[in-house]
């Protein structure tokens, strides 16, 4: 493993099942368990940075960090030195001389983790960063289709919608890539980026044609707000054609799954009873995230062999 | 309490130099521990041990990975073959639980996995190859501790090879096998090494 | 005023001579001339050259004198052989008015170690409403000739054919910064593959090609002279060819950095390189390179951009863009049209020197290497290679891209009409 984790490109096959199996085991573990937490990390301090609202990913990261009894400081970019104009640097090197010894940081401008690796001794895990990657959610999506499927190789997976800014499109494509997954893009080409061709996925325009080909189909969050930039003219022309409803559901092979990294906008890119049907592993993911942000941390902190 | 007397002084001839047990000299060791568990398991009893199956409905034995988990299979299937009783076996993964990652970096983890009646008020014994410097005991019972509450947690390991760092001790003992802190004592299994034996290695590797 | 005998040096790279510089003009070639009382300069090995001079440098003052002055920038241009800079208008304020034009003129003459010739705005405040003071300006001491709101590009195609009009007056030229602003909101860098990647907004080509194609037809149109910043794309290199065989009077000028570098740095995201317009593709590269062998691409134009490290060392989208480029523009000019075989040193010449003093009606400069011309002239040491180390430059700023680069050519000397403003590639004040 590489000290940080920046991207999915970070992550070789290897790597990548590595973390998958860590985080079974880690989930097997603590199964059934009245106490919840492992004394791994104890003494170590993990600081969660985020320069971007998200709850979800924050809580994620600050409970898999608990339970392996590590020390958690969460500084947020609201109310902070950061909102009276501290520079990343300056917090980089404030967070150093505390003595933390990873930083979980979530931006909203690309590169940031990047730039915040070079400053910093720790490990620096992104957890977001403008529309450049995700890749922790990337590895438990993958962990939820291995527990769904039993496998990832050779799953075919399609990713729906704004693949343009969304990155966990970006670090899902590398990550299922480098696992053996086959992904399909499929979104209005207004929403896939210039450059798209270059990846190591297919890509079309015509979700009914993918869906019964497909084993799993992870829907992203689309943006009202992108019709009034003309990515597509309206919410109920982009639901119309690029939505999950119950009737499209239908197309997909029989044990196929249906995934969403959420939030989702229910009725937009995903119908209600889609949402909530019993190929949804919108509620799983959210658990598997916290089982493999513990084993990211495990690995990335744990040390490096002499 | 009683420690095992040393039986296997001298190895089977025809073992290679370095080798402290030959592989039939491993089956004797395990076949022994296993009785001892037997007789211990009988004596260990609140109250005088009436059960039925001689107290081993009583026993778990858990083995901590890698090779005390094979090594905790063997003897309960040894216990099976002498008493015809069927005896729980788990184990427990001690990485998350080790407090010298730092200096020996990040493993694969194995899986944890206990019998399904659980580790609640029963005899535990926790299986492990090599005893040396009690450090993988000690992160053993802390998982132990986070993962039930026994009667009673008592140790096996294949051999001993003394240099403590703990005050630990085993209660069942294939063999006691004096050594140089810089020489390394290797337990082969055929489970997860091919062939069993047990070598001792000079010097640093 | 002390009289120059610098020995043995290779004029435009031909046969080794010695040229007498006295009164501020090259008062002899020869061989062997041994006047009394000259000082020598010793320049076996070297090549001699018209100073350089660069139709595009921001000396950032007045307004962010952390990051440059006319001073330090000049000093800079000196060690980087030129003779002539032309400071850009985007200062604060804004070089928009006579006022503004004159007190950097004036700064530049107080330097005295280049000639500072300020550029002015198009338009007021650079905001591409209304056209700025252009005669006044013109007519000022400055007498300014190019006019550019750079940084911004004159999008409104109305208000862009009336400056290219009005500045005939006066044989001006404006200078389009050519980016449309509707197809580069948020943009980071080179749309493509790697942006796509990167996760950063993508300024596409297009977005300078249809400037560049909308401007050489209004510039034929009316009939006045165009020149075009930093031109970064094939499909632009493409545009001008087209144009000027048709006989529009276009020029165009190319970057160092994009004749050197392309978007694959973007991948460290380190923001020294984040510049505007971006770093190109490897094919861009080349058609930018054949574009200045062929001269379709008339001149080789710095934009030396210093930013405070502040506006550096930061996230990639908060960073400024912009990179220094003076003191490293001859060395990359080498290394990758030298060397390779694509231009030999007349051609240098012509590109870094004459060429661009044509655009900017500057008649001391880009001058021949003759008796009687003035004494704006540099001596390069071609084959010396060196890393270049940006706390060692004279820019006040330290946004080098080439940081850490091993590049070819030193400049060992530079005399402004007679004057040595470097020697020994040394700054003399």
């Amino acid at each position: 493993m590489k000290r940080h984790l920046l991207e999915a490109a970070d992550l070789d096959r290897d790597d990548a099942t590595l973390v998958l199996d860590t985080a079974a085991q880690i989930d097997q573990a603590l199964a059934g368990r009245e106490v919840k937490k492992l004394p791994t990390l104890r003494g170590r301090t993990v600081v969660n940075l985020f320069y971007e609202d998200s709850t979800r990913t924050r809580i994620s990261f600050e409970l898999a960090a608990k339970r392996l009894s590590a020390d958690v400081i969460n500084f947020s970019a609201k109310g902070s030195s950061v909102s009276k104009g501290e520079s990343l640097k300056d917090t980089a090197l404030t967070l150093e001389a505390m003595g933390s010894d990873a930083v979980v940081v979530r931006h909203h401008m690309s590169g940031a983790p990047h730039r915040l690796a070079h400053w910093v001794r720790g490990s620096v895990v992104n957890a977001g960063d403008g529309t450049h990657e995700h890749p922790t959610q990337a590895l438990l999506d993958a962990y939820t289709i291995r527990q769904r499927l039993g496998r990832l190789d050779g799953v075919r997976v399609t990713i729906v919608g704004d693949v343009l800014h969304s990155r966990v499109a970006r670090s899902n494509v590398g990550l299922l890539h480098t696992l053996g997954a086959e992904v399909t893009l499929v979104a209005p080409p207004t929403l896939l980026p210039v450059g798209v061709g270059s990846w190591p996925a297919e890509v079309g325009y015509d979700l009914d044609a993918v869906l019964p080909k497909s084993d799993v189909v992870m829907m992203l969050r689309v943006q009202a707000e992108r019709m009034n930039a003309s990515f597509f003219p309206s919410a109920r022309e982009y639901s119309r054609r690029y939505g999950l409803d119950a009737h499209r559901m239908g197309a997909l092979p029989d044990d196929a799954i249906v995934m969403h990294p959420g939030p989702m906008n229910r009725g937009m890119e995903i119908a209600a009873d889609v949402a909530d049907s019993v190929r949804s592993t919108i509620v799983e993911q959210v658990a598997n995230g916290v089982s493999v942000r513990m084993a990211v941390l495990y690995l990335l902190l744990g040390g490096s062999p002499q | 309490m009683a420690r095992s007397s040393e039986p296997a002084r001298s190895t089977t001839p025809g073992s290679t130099p370095g080798t402290l047990l030959s592989s039939a000299d491993v089956a004797r060791v395990v076949d022994r521990m296993a009785h001892q568990l037997i007789e211990r398991a009988a004596s260990g009893r609140p109250e005088g041990g009436g059960s039925a199956d001689g107290g081993l409905s009583d026993l778990v034995l858990v083995g901590i990975p890698t090779r005390g988990a094979p090594l905790a299979r063997r003897l309960a299937a040894r216990i099976e073959a002498f008493t015809g009783t069927t005896v729980d076996v788990g184990t427990a993964d001690i990485t998350l639980y080790r407090d010298d990652l730092r200096l020996r970096g990040v493993r694969a983890l194995e899986p944890t996995v206990l019998p399904d009646a659980g580790i609640d008020d029963r005899l535990v014994v926790l299986v492990d190859d090599v005893l040396f410097s009690g450090r993988s005991v000690r992160a053993a019972l802390d998982a132990l501790r986070d993962l039930g509450r026994p009667r009673s947690v008592q140790l096996a390991v294949l051999v001993d090879r003394g240099h403590r760092e703990l005050p630990i001790k085993a209660d069942f003992v294939g063999k006691n096998v004096p050594t140089s802190r810089s020489q390394q004592v290797k337990v082969h299994l055929a489970e997860t090494d091919g062939s069993d034996e047990v070598v001792v290695l000079d010097g640093e590797l | 005023m002390t009289t120059y005998l610098i020995k043995g040096v290779r004029p435009l790279g031909g046969d080794a001579a010695d040229i007498l510089v006295e009164d501020g003009r090259i008062a002899a070639i020869g061989e062997s001339l041994s006047p009394a009382g000259a000082d020598v300069v010793e320049a076996g090995g070297l090549v001699a050259l018209p100073g350089l001079v660069d139709l595009h440098t921001h000396l950032r003052e007045p307004g962010r004198e952390d990051a440059e002055t006319v001073e330090t920038g000049s000093r800079a241009a000196a060690l980087g052989g030129f003779t002539a800079v032309h400071a850009m208008a985007n200062t604060d304020p804004v070089a928009d008015t006579a006022g503004v034009v004159e007190q950097v003129w004036r700064l530049g003459q107080e330097a005295g170690l280049v000639d500072v010739v300020p550029v002015g705005a198009v338009t007021v405040g650079l905001k591409g409403e209304r056209l700025a003071e252009l005669g006044a300006m013109a007519d000022s001491a400055a007498r300014v000739r190019v006019f550019s709101d750079d940084g911004h590009c004159v999008a409104d195609p109305a208000l862009m054919r009336r400056a290219l009009e009005y500045v005939k007056a006066f044989d001006g030229v404006v200078a389009q910064h050519a980016e449309e602003p509707r197809l580069t909101t948020g943009a980071q860098m080179h749309e493509g593959d790697r942006s796509a990647r990167l996760g950063l907004t993508g300024w596409p080509a297009a977005a300078e090609e249809a400037i560049i194609a909308r401007d050489v037809l209004l510039a034929e149109h009316v009939g006045a002279r165009l020149h075009v910043c930093h031109v970064s794309t094939a499909g632009s290199v493409d545009i001008l060819r087209w144009a000027k065989s048709r006989g529009v009077q276009v020029t165009a000028e190319v970057t160092p950095h994009h004749l050197l570098l392309t978007d694959a740095c973007a991948e460290s995201y380190d923001p020294v390189f984040k510049v505007n317009p971006p770093l190109r593709t490897d094919a861009d590269v080349e058609a930018l390179r054949a574009g200045l062998a062929d001269g379709t691409i008339d001149a080789v134009g710095t934009d030396h951009a210093p930013h405070a490290v502040e506006d550096k060392e930061s996230e990639w989208a908060q960073a400024r863009p912009g990179m220094l480029g003076l003191e490293q523009a001859l060395s990359v000019v080498i290394e990758t049209m030298v060397e390779p075989g694509r231009l030999d040193w007349a051609g240098v010449a012509d590109r870094m020197s004459v060429r661009p003093a044509a655009i900017g009606r500057l008649e001391s400069h880009g001058r021949p290497i003759a008796v009687g011309e003035p004494a704006n002239l540099l001596l390069v040491d071609p084959g010396h290679r060196a890393v270049v180390d940006p706390a060692a430059l004279a820019s006040r700023s330290r946004n080098s891209p080439y940081a850490g680069r091993e590049l070819p050519g030193r400049v060992v000397a530079t005399f402004l009409r007679g004057t040595p403003t470097v020697l020994d590639g040394k700054a003399v004040r």
